[in-house]
């Protein structure tokens, strides 16, 4: 006896897809949720405002690591201006450490050395190291947001860094 | 079947070994094939297969490091919290303050760097002698994917004694992660798929920015849970296939 449609579905072939093909998407559903569930709705968000004291009491040309354990930035003093460098190297995270003797942060982990600036000049650092954003507040205290990081392409930002007062007319 | 023992006894060994404890060729068989953990082993070897120098055991030295690495681990579970603030301390104890503690965890430790070398020469072997090749195409594949299995089993491993070197090994691994082509926000393709600092494979990794609580969470939840059970139904299935494919692997065949 021969079938006289062999080429279309049929109605078995379909309850048997249609089986399947739920069973595809529940699995798949599942996955997709399991990964979903990996990344939580609200991620935690440490606070990361601090207060750093008046910008005079950082001397000029100094690198200070004063906040570096909590906070993870130096707050570095040149002649007239003020700025934090986030203290996170640009290769691959690890933590630079300022070195007074030789004037430049070294990154413990692969090498890469910086400036005081936070140029890199040696090892594997593809960029320059991030800056915190950095205001004085209305009693001249200066402020910094290590939630908030400016890139090298970003410092001419405002917010980059702060003009000492007293320093520039 | 002339069984000198007693009812009971004899009942007893029947009721867990379904063959009589006779000493004869047959007898002998079934205690291979009618056991559960025998029954992966042939119960007749060719002669090659006992030549130590075409495999050099490597892969069943592999599997006796990842068996003595189960064990350990699961000693050491019993002392080890997984948050930052005990982490490190829990190492500690285990080393200077609990009986046999520094030894379970020596043990762990050596036999995972031995399970590393052996499954990388394991691999070198099979690849050096052809063995990859037709009939044994898909073994290869899965034999890579234990492989894989390995590997991020040692890199999870690796964050757990919450030391200097876990902390900045793993920031510096998974910051490597962030370049993954695609799914990593530093990565070759980030542009096209979207995937920014808080949804690729890093933050996957972490669940946060930065190696922390959540982090130690994820990689001893995967440590010793999520990985070691993949790898050991890929375990079950590679060694199976090897009977399939016409049993260990020689010269001749």
């Amino acid at each position: 006896m021969s079938d006289p449609r062999p080429d279309l579905w049929g109605r078995r072939d379909l309850v048997t897809a249609t089986g399947w093909a739920a069973v595809s998407l529940t699995a798949l559903g599942s996955v997709g949720a399991f990964f979903r569930l990996l990344f939580r709705r609200a991620p935690v968000r440490p606070p990361s405002v601090f207060q750093a004291g008046a910008p005079g009491d950082f001397r000029p040309g100094t690198v200070s690591d004063r906040f570096l354990e909590e906070w993870r930035v130096y707050i570095v003093r040149q002649q007239d201006t003020v700025f934090a460098v986030y203290a996170k190297c640009s290769h691959l995270g690890c933590t630079p450490k300022w070195k007074r003797q030789a004037d430049k942060f070294k990154c413990p982990c692969h090498g890469s050395g910086f400036t005081a600036e936070g140029i890199n000049f040696e090892g594997p650092a593809p960029r320059p190291l991030d800056r915190a954003k950095v205001w004085l507040d209305r009693n001249g205290e200066l402020v910094v947001d290590v939630g908030r990081r400016f890139p090298h392409t970003e410092w001419h930002h405002g917010d980059a860094s702060v003009t000492v007062p007293g320093t520039v007319g | 079947m002339g069984d000198p023992r007693p009812g009971f006894w004899r009942q007893l060994h029947q009721s867990i070994f379904r063959h009589s404890w006779l000493d004869t060729p047959r007898n002998r068989m079934l205690a291979v094939t009618s056991n559960v953990l025998l029954h992966l082993h042939p119960v007749n070897v060719r002669r090659h297969g006992l030549r130590m120098r075409f495999t050099w055991g490597m892969g069943g030295l592999s599997a006796l490091a990842f068996t003595v690495t189960i064990v350990t681990g699961v000693v050491l579970m019993f002392y080890y919290r997984p948050t930052a603030a005990h982490a490190y301390l829990d190492m500690q104890n285990l080393e200077h303050e609990i009986p046999f503690g520094m030894f379970q965890r020596n043990m762990h430790r050596w036999s995972a760097h031995a399970m590393v070398i052996m499954v990388w020469l394991h691999m070198l072997r099979v690849f050096l002698s052809g063995s990859y090749k037709k009939p044994r195409e898909f073994n290869w594949s899965v034999g890579v994917v234990l492989l894989t299995l390995t590997m991020l089993l040692s890199f999870t491993g690796y964050l757990l004694p919450w030391d200097q070197l876990a902390m900045w090994a793993v920031t510096v691994g998974t910051n490597m992660a962030a370049a993954t082509p695609l799914i990593g926000h530093q990565g070759p393709g980030a542009s096209l798929t979207g995937v920014t600092e808080s949804t690729d494979l890093r933050a996957l990794l972490l669940g946060g920015p930065d190696v922390g609580d959540p982090a130690i969470l994820r990689f001893y939840v995967l440590h010793c849970v999520f990985l070691p059970l993949i790898l050991s139904v890929g375990l079950v299935v590679h060694f199976w296939r090897i009977r399939k494919d016409g049993g260990i692997s020689g010269p001749d065949s």
